[in-house]
């Protein structure tokens, strides 16, 4: 049911039966290993499990154009894109920070446009055009210009929040390929950054756009 | 942070007008129409609202874009994004308040999927009340936010009724300005409500903050020409420029004639449950010169009557003065 190209989405196998899944975590529990690893599965799979489904409404197979690749996926009527992303489709370049649109961590394209994958259901966006960060680095791995940029400007300092700011940045270039540093920071404006690394990354959105980086600065 | 998911529910994507207005009067209490879901999904991971139907309307793209009217003025459909709105050209040419408020609501990434019919219908935003406590407003018999220790900054300066939470909405007071009508349509048919009555306070009903109710859809919003084209101003005020909700906005219209105020419009947001049209501040400035000295006394007029929370004195000389800007530097 996947794309072959892509590696098996092993929470999504671990699902799959409720034998592999209680097998998985019975294996885990025996090996005494990874503890904080279980830790955050059992964060991940509470409320993913297709058990308790409302029934009714949707079809759960979706057909969903993720980085310019059709990919098939069963989705539930009440996931986030972010779920699907990460935990589904193993594109975990996309985080997770608060889960409540208010960060951007989460921030993907949708037809272009920059999108909380957190507050988006799923099933809202399956005839729509999905980039996430994997998708932009091109068939030879050369990076895209705003990734580029924030290696060459030291965008980032933690990375947590690289992802979201990068497609934010795509999202402003696509539309308004020469901004002023203003609209790049009003472009930017809806992702966090607790580091307080903003101005690099606006430098870096400058560099990417081919405009003097350090000019406008405020005094 | 909560990485698991919020509770199941059956969800539905119809793609008329009239199949949502269906299921949702079917779905009866348990349903839930959903526009760009920023709110709604945030009520349903915080289990504070679990609905079993959820009506997804975004697939209705009738209900998406900004039209002209026969006889001038706009309609605008209640699905159209902030992000739209900011940008339309129609809008910035004829009604710049609203493309002004739409700008600075929440986020981008919230204006690029936020709706207008959306924001205009959002519920209070009071923490007490979003915790999921049991206050007036969820049914219950106490106010959480009024109790000695409440944290009452954020809340209303006028109409307390019980609840004291706020409007929260930017774009709600340019549609009062507007004199905007708001298109409902249910099972029964369709009716045009004006923006001043579309809000709703507790002493109207406590539960809901506009006068939509189950298998209610808000289609679209009307403004007429009377203000197009008008001398307009808004302005908010809030802890950050990004996200959060305003402490008090303002928006105005007015048309100067030979240096005075012929016609004037104003209302503020956030220090009522209902966009405040200030009515004693359009009487008093109507005829006079617009100028610093009517700005203040717009200014004084408008808080007078304001009665203040534990936390809340502050908004009263911010709206004296977000008035009197709007006077001075529309």
């Amino acid at each position: 049911m996947f794309d072959k190209n892509y590696p098996e989405p092993r929470f999504d196998k671990v699902l799959s039966a409720k034998a592999s899944r209680r097998q998985f975590i019975k294996g885990v529990i025996a090996s005494g290993a990874a503890v904080s690893g279980a830790g955050v599965l059992f964060g991940t799979l509470t409320g993913c499990s297709p058990r308790g489904a409302a029934t009714g409404g949707v079809e759960r197979m979706l057909m969903l154009n993720v980085n310019g690749t059709t990919r098939t996926v069963d989705v539930l009527p009440n996931e986030t894109l972010a779920m699907t992303l990460r935990y589904k489709l193993n594109l975990t370049g996309t985080k997770l920070g608060c889960d409540r649109g208010e960060c951007g961590a989460c921030t993907v394209l949708i037809d272009d446009v920059a999108t909380y994958s957190c507050s988006t259901l799923t099933h809202s966006v399956r005839s729509k055009a999905i980039t996430t960060i994997e998708g932009l680095e091109s068939a030879d791995g050369t990076l895209h210009p705003v990734q580029q940029a924030m290696i060459d400007e030291l965008g980032p300092q933690c990375g947590f929040c690289t992802p979201g700011q990068i497609m934010s940045a795509v999202a402003l270039l696509k539309a308004n390929p020469q901004p002023t540093r203003d609209e790049a920071r009003h472009a930017l404006s809806g992702n966090l950054c607790r580091c307080g690394a903003y101005d690099h990354y606006l430098n870096s959105v400058m560099r990417a756009a081919g405009q003097p980086v350090s000019q406008n600065l405020p005094a | 942070m909560s990485k698991d998911m919020m509770p199941a529910f059956e969800l539905y994507q119809p793609d008329t007008v009239d199949g949502a207005i269906e299921l949702l009067t079917e779905a009866g209490e348990g349903g839930w129409a959903m526009a760009g879901g920023n709110d709604s999904l945030d009520w349903f991971k915080d289990r504070i609202k679990r609905p079993s139907v959820v009506v997804d309307l975004s697939g209705l793209d009738e209900l998406r874009g900004v039209r002209e009217m026969a006889g001038g003025g706009i309609e605008i459909g209640a699905l159209t994004t902030l992000t739209t709105i900011e940008r339309d050209p129609l809008i910035r040419e004829r009604y710049t308040v609203l493309a002004d408020a739409a700008r600075r609501v929440a986020s981008p990434q919230i204006r690029n999927t936020g709706t207008i019919g959306g924001n205009i219908s959002q519920d209070a935003r009071c923490w007490y009340y979003r915790y999921g406590v049991d206050c007036y407003r969820a049914g219950g018999n106490t106010c959480f936010a009024k109790s000695p220790e409440g944290q009452d900054r954020e809340h209303c300066l006028w109409g307390a009724d019980r609840c004291i939470a706020v409007s929260p909405s930017d774009t709600a007071p340019a549609m009062v300005v507007l004199d905007a009508r708001m298109v409902i349509r249910n099972a029964a048919g369709e009716r045009e409500v004006p923006a001043e009555q579309f809000f709703i306070g507790p002493d109207v009903d406590i539960t809901r903050m506009t006068v939509l109710e189950r298998g209610d859809v808000l289609t679209a919003i009307r403004i007429p020409a009377d203000w197009a084209g008008a001398t307009f101003y808004f302005e908010k005020v809030a802890d950050r420029n990004t996200w959060d909700f305003p402490l008090v906005n303002i928006a105005a219209a007015m048309f100067v004639e030979g240096g005075n105020i012929a016609r004037i419009r104003m209302a503020a947001g956030a220090v009522q449950c209902v966009p405040r049209r200030l009515q004693a501040v359009e009487q008093a400035v109507t005829g006079q010169p617009k100028n610093a000295a009517t700005a203040a006394l717009a200014g004084q007029t408008s808080v007078r009557g304001a009665t203040t929370l534990n936390y809340n004195e502050f908004k009263v000389p911010l709206l004296q003065n977000l008035v009197t800007r709007a006077i001075r530097d529309a």
